[in-house]
């Protein structure tokens, strides 16, 4: 069983196969066609070019049922499932079993059982799929996949979002695959991941086919490299500052998703970084310090001076921004422009009278940031949602660097994003950082942790379990101070 | 949908006997001058990513109301000043139940729509009421520069609102609240605030074009304008307004109410009967829509 693509025109001659029983590795910037690749294997987008073949024989997509017809499945990052019905009622979607034109319910429930069985997943299938974790709910996505008949499932970053526990499950699941024989494409950021994972890969630049070899001859800097098109050196490029004096602190905040009143001091010129697994209370804290919900206690000083914060607006005027971790609910207003997006909250300051938009500011400021942090987008007036996941993310910061900056809350401020814009966001972290403004870094990203921050505070079940400098950080020691504790017993609060 | 309009205009000046004449012109002005006026806030409205189904009612009522006070007080301000503050009102418990108690818009103002028809029925005692103030007729019934009153107040309406859309803080506010409310509050904007104005803005303007209504037929009739409110939002929708927020152009809108009113013309004009008329604003509507979005699909982004 094999696949190729042999021209397809959008991502210009694009050439590869994949083969039975392997895993393959697809890499390459946001913008490279990963994604339109995907699409077409899904029959979602039609190529202007080219063929698709598998087992050798020529298919051709016109609808994504006929791709699943060919035992093809693309298990994208934000999962195809309806939240409101059960597990089992998400597993045979469209093609529920019937009986007399009804659902048979009792071999839904067998067969959904079954399914489960396979792939280790001891889910209740009577389960509304909305009450599980996004982990389970991609376990439930693959199980679906393989209720299809699918021999060629492709992955598209499926562990952004996955604490590390739950991706050792998933390998385990996509290696079990494999030995049965499917043609897996995993499409990833996580060069770590694609090495111990992947037998061969492929690597696409700007549409372009640049190489597909096998893994165990090539290096890591190597396929960084021909991802990249130039040499990455050090994608963190992380330089000691000094710091300047206060910066924020937070005093007993307490509020949803802390266990118990939390306190942080963070310097002016500092790079603070948060660690901790999903569900422990890291996203939670820095909307608390945003006024994004309500705090029920506690004091928050920025450069000494405690300010009055109850909504977002508030935090902005006291120079906190935050950027969020789900750029698409959070972050953009994907139906406007980047100008719009820009000037969203900088607008109100530099109104005229107060009220009336001052269009040539508006239109200098957008082109400033856009020139600045080199945001990829053919004008200002360009729709938001039609940028890559990168620059979508250096708009928003455009949005803040509009503004007075005393903090800055990054929120996995480089989930999906590609090396080189990764790259480019932790050097304009440091160049903040080194212009005085206090930066907080939440990340689920052990490398990236100790990469960028000066000192580490490491979250475990909404409290901070300890603070940890940056010459004695190391991953090990970081992820034993994250694992939830066996028992509930309470433990001190250090800091 | 400026492709439309002209190619509507341009058939029905063509085909359609008397409709390029003065008289008509003004006629057709008229006839949607109050669907225009509620479009103005609708687009609002719509923008923000709500809807506003009681202001049908509330033009009804407000007309009723204003009718009612100025008999009995034998004031034209009291009875202008009531009724406005009457759908100020309406508008802000809309609002509020929207924005603060996070009920979705289309089944609040369902429920406002109905209590608000209610309302205006048991203050009328269920018939119309006549208004004994000949003063108060020249508001829908004066010239100005030989044009109908109402037509240059919904012009003027058009202006201010097109204005308060592209040009104002708010107005921007408004379509980010609309395209990702989420967003749009955690960039501090003032989300609530935000619906509440809009929802209020919608009932005043709902109310004035019933007192408009009501000097034009020099009487309050609890009856009158059901349905209104699916013809305003059809005409924003014609104008390309978003039901699911963020976008809205105040020129299309225009468009799109001149649509809604040219149909209605033209098949006045040529005698089509009532019944007639309703499957054929349907269809005109969907086609309409369906056309506007062939053609951008067809175009080159």
């Amino acid at each position: 069983m094999s696949m190729e693509f042999p021209g397809v025109k959008a991502l210009q001659e694009v050439s590869f196969e994949v083969h039975a029983g392997s895993i393959h590795a697809l890499m390459g910037e946001n913008g490279a066609g990963k994604s339109t690749l995907l699409k077409i294997l899904s029959g979602a987008h039609h190529p202007s070019g080219g063929s698709i073949a598998v087992d050798g024989r020529r298919v051709e997509f016109i609808t994504t049922a006929d791709a699943l017809r060919a035992g093809v499945a693309v298990i994208y990052q934000e999962l195809h499932l309806v939240p409101e019905m059960t597990v089992a009622e998400n597993l045979f979607l469209g093609h529920l079993p019937q009986r007399l034109g009804l659902v048979d319910r009792n071999e839904l429930a067998a067969a959904a059982h079954r399914q489960l069985e396979f792939i280790g997943e001891p889910l209740d299938p009577a389960t509304k799929l909305g009450r599980l974790p996004l982990a389970q709910r991609q376990m439930v996505e693959i199980a679906k996949a393989l209720t299809r008949g699918a021999r060629i499932i492709a992955f598209d970053e499926p562990t952004s979002s996955l604490s590390d526990r739950e991706v050792r499950r998933l390998v385990t699941i996509i290696r079990e695959l494999k030995t049965r024989g499917c043609a897996i494409l995993y499409v990833s950021h996580r060069i770590e991941e694609i090495f111990t994972l992947c037998d061969r890969i492929t690597i696409l630049r700007d549409g372009k086919h640049v190489e597909t070899a096998a893994l165990e001859n090539l290096t890591r800097d190597q396929v960084v490299h021909r991802m990249v098109g130039r040499e990455l050196a050090d994608i963190y490029g992380y330089m000691p500052r000094p710091t300047s004096g206060d910066g924020l602190t937070i005093e007993g905040l307490l509020g949803p998703g802390l266990a118990a009143p939390l306190s942080l001091h963070a310097e002016a010129g500092e790079i603070f970084g948060i660690f901790g697994l999903v569900g422990a209370g890291r996203t939670e804290l820095l909307r608390l310090i945003f006024g994004a919900t309500p705090r029920s206690g506690g004091r928050i000083l920025v450069r000494g001076q405690p300010v009055e914060i109850a909504s977002p607006r508030d935090a902005i005027e006291a120079g906190i921004m935050l950027c969020p971790e789900d750029r698409k609910k959070d972050g953009i207003v994907p139906v406007r422009s980047v100008l719009e997006n820009i000037n969203l909250s900088a607008r109100r300051r530099n109104a005229r009278a107060g009220v009336l938009i001052n269009e040539s500011w508006e239109r200098g400021n957008a082109q400033k940031w856009i020139d600045q942090l080199r945001v990829r987008t053919p004008s200002a007036r360009q729709l938001i949602r039609n940028l890559s996941g990168g620059n979508q993310q250096k708009v928003i910061l455009g949005r803040w660097l509009s503004e007075n900056i005393k903090v800055i809350l990054f929120d996995e401020p480089t989930r999906g994003i590609d090396v080189g814009a990764k790259s480019e966001i932790y050097q304009l972290m440091q160049s903040l950082a080194r212009d005085g403004v206090c930066v907080v870094m939440v990340s689920s990203e052990l490398p990236e942790v100790l990469g960028v921050s000066d000192r580490i505070a490491v979250m475990r079940q909404g409290r901070i379990a300890a603070m940890v400098e940056r010459g004695e950080a190391n991953e090990e020691k970081l992820l034993k101070l994250a694992l939830p504790l066996e028992t509930s017993a309470a433990t001190p609060d250090i800091n | 949908m400026l492709v439309v309009l002209a190619i509507l205009f341009i058939g029905c000046s063509v085909f359609v006997e008397n409709f390029l004449s003065l008289a008509n012109m003004k006629g057709l002005a008229l006839a949607v001058s109050m669907t225009g006026m509620v479009a103005c806030t609708m687009l609002f409205c719509l923008a923000a990513g709500d809807f506003d189904l009681s202001i049908g009612s509330v033009v009804a009522c407000a007309g009723v109301i204003a009718a009612v006070v100025m008999n009995r007080t034998g004031s034209i301000t009291v009875g202008i000043a009531t009724a406005l503050a009457f759908g100020a009102v309406v508008g802000v418990v809309n609002g509020f139940v929207v924005a603060k108690l996070k009920i979705n818009a289309l089944i609040t103002t369902l429920a406002s729509m109905q209590i608000v028809r209610g309302l205006g029925f048991i203050v009328s005692g269920g018939s119309a009421v006549g208004i004994g103030h000949e003063a108060f007729f020249v508001l829908g019934n004066s010239t100005v520069l030989g044009i109908p009153t109402p037509i240059w107040i919904t012009a003027a309406c058009f202006a201010v609102f097109g204005f308060l859309l592209n040009r104002t803080v708010f107005g921007r506010d408004t379509l980010a609240v609309g395209g990702n409310a989420e967003a749009a509050h955690l960039a501090g904007i003032a989300v609530e605030r935000v619906k509440i104005v809009i929802f209020t803005a919608q009932g005043l303007m709902a109310a004035f074009a019933g007192i408009v209504l009501a000097s034009r037929v020099t009487s309050g009739q609890p009856n009158t304008s059901v349905g209104f409110e699916l013809e305003v939002i059809s005409a924003c929708v014609l104008g390309g307004v978003s039901l699911t927020g963020g976008i809205g152009n105040m020129g299309f809108v225009i468009a799109g109410v001149l649509i809604m009113g040219i149909v209605q013309n033209a098949m006045n004009l040529m005698n089509v009967p009532t019944f007639y008329q309703y499957v054929a604003r349907g269809t005109i509507l969907l086609a309409a829509v369906l056309f506007d979005r062939w053609k951008r699909r067809n175009q080159p982004v």
